[in-house]
């Protein structure tokens, strides 16, 4: 009666987790930029090709232990005309095989030749991978334009966005499923990811090659939007830190100028101009604080500033020691700037 | 023979458990606790905290605490005076000459506090556990016998061998007659 | 032909003396002093299988743990610090201290039965190599009891393995336990390939090698041609860590990608080297109960050496992601897809064999079935993650995870067991039991395949592999609990399988000499073989010797019988050329070890031990070549 019942949920669980599994705003499935897109049909076309293939194995095999089992007795020696009727089977099957390799060779080729590629005069992004955050320089033409930022890509909608990725320590892979396949940031060399987003949207990417503790929590997040939109962002994030508001705030502010937050964190327009940990200066304007790890609400600055190792242990954040109320004030501080 | 062998196990399980483990978190009240050190009025030597004999001087004897000083040690930008332990506008480690004193309690003193002539405190720009990673791997820069504990050699230029090949062990030897053996040869 | 003194012959005695003349020559001493001192490739072989079986279970209890911290997203089960050396040892036991060794003992039990010697050559290298195995087996499990285990993956990529950001000694312990691991997969190639090449059963010309001799051949040159990148790999890695070379820092002229390089050049055909010999295992279990020869013996042959060939053009499709240009990336592409050729001649032979066949539905073939079904699914990701931007997309993802463990376990352990099942009356003398085994095979096949498929999915959905963890709002939840839940139906089937192969050898029913009717030389001898192997050396003239002349093999006489004597003949036609001397037992390969053990763990810690450890090192060798008055070869 249990197993029966076990059973059931087990069955049950498989096909909605399936379905599950196959949305999502990081999944290969939900491509929605232009090289995600043409990997997609490739992938569609192999897997479909494969199963057919498998399916026929899978038949032969059957009908193979099938026929066998009337016979009885061991056959002394191969009748030749057979063997050779099987070879010839053998041969064809084999032939197929080649084919069908060779068409998979010739299709991938094209399809890696077609994807998209950005020029020079494209936006151009770096990215520097390390543990266990992404640190983002938008380039402009000009210093002026330049600004960092961390953990959050904004890219206009529609145009390809060329990334630069420096592996500042150890080697990272940025992935952003639903955009792109992913591309190695290694230490001593420079890779170029291309990024093109063909509808706005939040996209969700994730460190994929093993960088350590806290490997699993390095995620970011790329939103595309429309060309507007993005202008202005930009606009607001090459602005300087406001100027806090009301009390608490400026002694937030206070708090983090004084505690040991300014030694790693900068927020441009303050004394702070740390470079260890993430750019601050926008940072409550960020969905997600700690590398993806939790959205941005006042509480969960708070909580992450007042505990960092026991929600990403081994990270490079140290526990600060800070009283009741200066953590409730630098996280006012921090969820004001936007 | 079995006994020995049994002994030498718990030995080498004893060494390895303190020498590997990853201490992740440090509790706050330890925190503070290992904060609280006792110095001599000439601010050189003192004594660490009880805790630290508790803990089994963590700072000194585990790998990942050293290797973690190594990163704060170029992330707290101590290259700028000190260099590579070469030294500059600040002391150099490698010469086996410690100017308040080899042990860590000391080290950690001069970062916590600062000292005259140029070394700043860094009490607010770092924790209590930081500082004593920092201080820890301070001190095997200018070690004078080799730790097995120690990081190894950075991916970046090579200025001197790394410290777990003990390079003030060889500066040692060549500094003329020591006068204080705690303490290295007169420069 | 002069003799020195009288000697006996073979040929001179009655069958019963002659038995007791050979048993007494070979036999191995009892007591601790046999235990260290044995040569017997057999004893050895037995060895290596059940320590490796060990080590199977052990890797079986981490990804048990892995798959318990997975199961939910957040847990914390485990700490990221220990989830990560759990990984690390998981993937390193099972490819280094599991699968290698224990393909390669089946080599070292079944090749000197199958090819009709009376033991394996260099059988004292033999026994070193298994001291060895055992000891770099040994220092990776304390290490991880001490909490001081490797947590840079069974690939240790540098930085991350390198001296800046792996603390510790652990990368270390990783890197020398690859040492000692590859030390002993040489040895034992050598042996395997000098056994096959010269210790031939008279006739036995290259046309009539059983497949499972050529697998182990070929997987041997495999062995002898790859594993000189990872020692240099990992020794490097050592001289970076320990005195401060700069092999991977490429601020001062190394290059990081240059591990990923030399690694993968060995770790591709690592992979061959695991699944070659199960594919000799699979053509010996169809060809018995199929009952008839593989089809395409040729053909079969040609697969098996073009795939250790292909294995070594295509370690770049690991590296597709890192950068590399993308011409060449395309020509990887071109080759790691091209290897799937040889495999799908061996499948469809095998399908062939079938198809004329009459097939008899014993445990063995039932894994055999499963092996095509599963493997063939590996296969055909395979092909998949072969094309640069297939791969691009899952490249360390879940996807990868699902496809290695389609391919290896799914394509070596289950004839692996298959095999075991099927050699284990020869090992043992007893069968094991039929009804458990059926079970043990269901209960694996359907938990492997619940606990694997769902992978695929994971990975395109966007899983990576290697976290510890997954964030809830992230849509991997129910699969992952029901991988997990799937994994534990896969465990009973391992359960199942070592309880019933536990069982068997005290209560199983006893074993004829060839209980199966199988055609191969291994089961012209009695069930377990006696330490001579072969009372008189059977003198072979077809492709299936005990179905051509059944129960009438032609014999070769003319060794003697008071010294350990095999013959010696000729490469490709087998013909006898000259009666070698076989060593006896002796302790200096365990010494050896010991001494060599002692130099490379000390080598961890500091460079000196290189040079101190080397004079107990030396001083064993001495002892252990120490020349003795006795002839070696007589013509």
């Amino acid at each position: 009666m249990r197993t029966r019942a076990t059973r059931g949920v087990l069955l049950a669980l498989l096909p909605s987790s399936v379905l599950a599994g196959c949305t999502g705003w990081q999944s290969a499935f939900d491509a929605q930029g232009a090289s995600a897109i043409s990997i997609k049909q490739l992938m569609v076309l192999m897997v479909v090709i494969c199963s057919v293939v498998w399916a026929l194995v899978i038949a032969v095999l059957i009908r193979a232990l099938w026929r066998g089992r009337e016979q009885v007795e061991r056959s002394i020696g191969p009748d030749p005309v057979i063997e050779r009727r099987t070879a010839r089977v053998v041969v064809a099957a084999v032939t197929a095989t080649v084919i069908v390799l060779a068409v998979f060779t010739v299709v991938s080729f094209f399809t890696t030749r077609a994807l998209t590629l950005a020029g020079h005069d494209d936006l151009t992004i770096k990215v520097r991978g390390q543990q266990w955050w992404w640190g983002l320089e938008y380039l402009g033409p000009t210093p002026d334009e330049r600004f960092e930022t961390a953990n959050e890509i904004h890219i206009p909608v529609g145009r390809n966005v060329r990334l630069q990725l420096e592996g500042i320590d150890v080697i990272h892979s940025l992935w952003v499923p639903g955009l792109a396949g992913k591309q190695d940031l290694i230490p001593g060399r420079r890779n170029e990811l291309t990024l093109r987003a063909e509808r706005p949207g939040a996209y969700r990417g994730q460190c994929s090659e093993f960088c350590g503790l806290q490997h699993a929590h390095m995620a970011l997040l790329v939103i595309a939007e429309q060309q507007e939109t993005f202008d202005q962002w930009m606009r607001s994030q090459r602005e300087r830190a406001t100027d806090p508001s009301d009390a608490e705030i400026a002694a937030g502010q206070q708090v983090f100028l004084s505690r040991p937050c300014a030694a790693c964190h900068a927020i441009r327009g303050t004394s702070a101009t740390g470079t260890n940990g993430p750019d601050l200066t926008h940072v409550g304007g960020r969905r997600y604080i700690a590398a993806g790890l939790l959205e941005t609400t006042r509480g969960s600055l708070a909580a992450w500033i007042s505990d960092p190792q026991t929600l990403k242990p081994g990270n490079n954040m140290p526990m600060v020691a800070l009283s009741a109320d200066e953590l409730r004030s630098v996280s006012a501080y921090l969820a004001s700037l936007k | 023979m079995r006994i020995l062998l049994v002994s030498l196990g718990v030995a080498a399980a004893t060494a390895g458990c303190q020498r590997e483990e990853r201490q992740l978190r440090v509790d706050p009240p330890v925190a503070a606790a290992l904060d609280s050190i006792t110095l001599m009025p000439n601010g050189i030597s003192g004594a660490p905290p009880e805790i630290y004999f508790a803990l089994d001087r963590p700072y000194e004897t585990n790998a990942y605490n050293l290797s973690q000083g190594k990163r704060l040690y170029s992330w707290f930008g101590c290259k700028g005076c000190h260099a590579d332990g070469q030294g500059g506008a600040g002391p150099a480690f490698l010469d086996g000459w410690w100017n308040y004193g080899p042990e860590i309690v000391s080290i950690f003193a001069s970062i916590r506090d600062g000292r005259p002539h140029g070394m700043p405190a860094f009490r607010d720009k770092m924790t209590t556990e930081q500082i004593w990673q920092l201080a820890g791997y301070v001190q095997t820069i200018g070690a004078y016998s080799i730790k097995t504990a120690a990081p190894g050699r950075n991916d970046e230029k090579q200025t001197r061998p790394a410290e777990n090949r003990g390079p003030a062990a060889k500066r040692f030897d060549e500094g003329p007659t020591p006068i204080h053996l705690d303490q290295g040869p007169v420069p | 032909m002069s003799e020195v003194k009288p000697d006996t012959r073979d040929s001179e005695l009655a069958p019963p003396a002659l038995a007791a003349a050979l048993a007494e020559t070979w036999r191995t001493p009892v007591g601790l002093w046999g235990v260290l001192a044995a040569v017997d490739h057999k004893i050895i072989a037995r060895r290596y299988i059940v320590t490796a079986f060990a080590f199977l279970a052990l890797g079986g209890v981490l990804a048990l743990l892995m798959r318990l911290q997975l199961a939910q997203p957040e847990a914390r089960v485990l700490s990221p610090d220990r989830y990560n050396q759990i990984f690390t040892m998981h993937g390193t036991n099972m490819m280094f201290l599991f699968a290698v060794p224990v393909m390669e003992a089946m080599g070292v039990y079944l090749v000197p039965l199958m090819v009709g010697t009376r033991n394996i050559a260099f059988p004292r290298l033999n026994a070193f190599s298994y001291w060895i195995f055992l000891a770099g087996g040994a220092l990776l499990w304390i290490a991880f009891v001490l909490d001081m285990a490797p947590d840079v993956g069974w690939f240790a990529y540098v930085p991350l393995s390198g001296p800046q950001y792996g603390a510790g000694k652990r990368a270390d312990i990783w890197a020398q336990m690859i040492t000692f691991t590859e030390i002993a997969a040489l040895a034992v190639a050598v042996e395997i390939v000098v056994t096959v090449l010269k210790q031939r059963a008279p006739g036995m010309s290259l046309d009539r090698i059983p497949l499972f001799v050529w697998s182990m051949l070929v997987t041997s040159f495999v062995v002898i041609m790859a594993m000189p990148a990872i020692v240099f790999a990992s020794t490097s890695l050592i001289l970076d860590r320990l005195v401060g070379t700069h092999f991977f820092n490429p601020a001062e002229g190394g290059d990081v990608l240059l591990w990923q390089h030399l690694f993968w050049f060995f770790g591709h055909p690592e992979v061959y080297i695991i699944f070659l010999p199960a594919v000799g295992m699979v053509s010996a279990i169809i060809e018995t109960f199929a009952r008839r020869p593989v089809f395409g013996y040729l053909a079969m042959v040609m697969a098996l050496i073009a795939t250790s060939i292909l294995a070594f053009g295509l370690w770049v499709h690991h590296m597709f992601v890192t950068g590399l240009p993308r011409l060449g990336q395309s020509f990887f592409t071109a080759s790691s897809m091209s290897i799937a050729i040889p495999a799908g001649v061996q499948v469809f032979c095998w399908l062939a064999t079938l198809w004329d066949g009459a097939p008899v539905f014993r445990t063995p073939l039932l894994f055999v079935i499963g092996f095509i079904v599963t493997f063939v699914i590996g296969g055909l990701t395979g092909v998949m993650v072969a094309s640069v931007p297939f791969d691009t997309q899952v490249h360390d993802t879940y996807f990868v995870v699902a496809h290695f463990h389609y391919v290896l376990i799914g394509g070596a352990v289950f004839p692996l067991l298959g095999g075991i099942y099927y050699w284990f009356p020869k090992i043992t003398g007893r069968m094991m039991s039929e009804t458990l085994g059926k079970c043990s095979f269901w209960l694996i096949f359907v938990g492997f395949n619940l606990t694997f498929f769902p992978m695929h999915i994971l990975g395109l959905a966007g899983m990576p592999r290697r976290i510890y963890t997954y964030q809830p709002d992230m849509p991997w939840y129910g699969l992952n609990m029901f991988v997990s839940i799937s994994s534990l139906v896969l465990v009973a089937g391992f359960l199942v399988f070592f309880i019933d192969a536990i069982r068997s050898t005290r209560v199983g029913v006893s074993a004829a000499e060839n209980p199966w009717d199988a055609p191969t030389l291994e089961w012209a001898t009695a069930s377990p073989p006696p330490s001579y192997n072969f009372a008189e050396i059977p003198v072979v003239n077809g492709l299936s010797p005990l179905w051509d002349q059944p129960g009438c093999l032609m014999v070769a006489s003319g060794l003697r019988t008071d010294r350990r004597e095999l013959i010696v003949s000729t490469v490709a036609a087998a013909k006898p050329q000259v009666r070698e001397a076989s060593p006896r037992d002796s302790i200096w390969p365990f010494w050896a070890a010991v001494a060599t053990t002692v130099m490379l763990i000390g080598s961890i810690f500091t460079p000196w031990a290189v040079v101190w450890g080397s004079v107990p090192v030396a001083i064993a060798l001495i002892g252990w070549f120490w020349p003795k008055a006795t002839p070696e070869d007589e013509s």
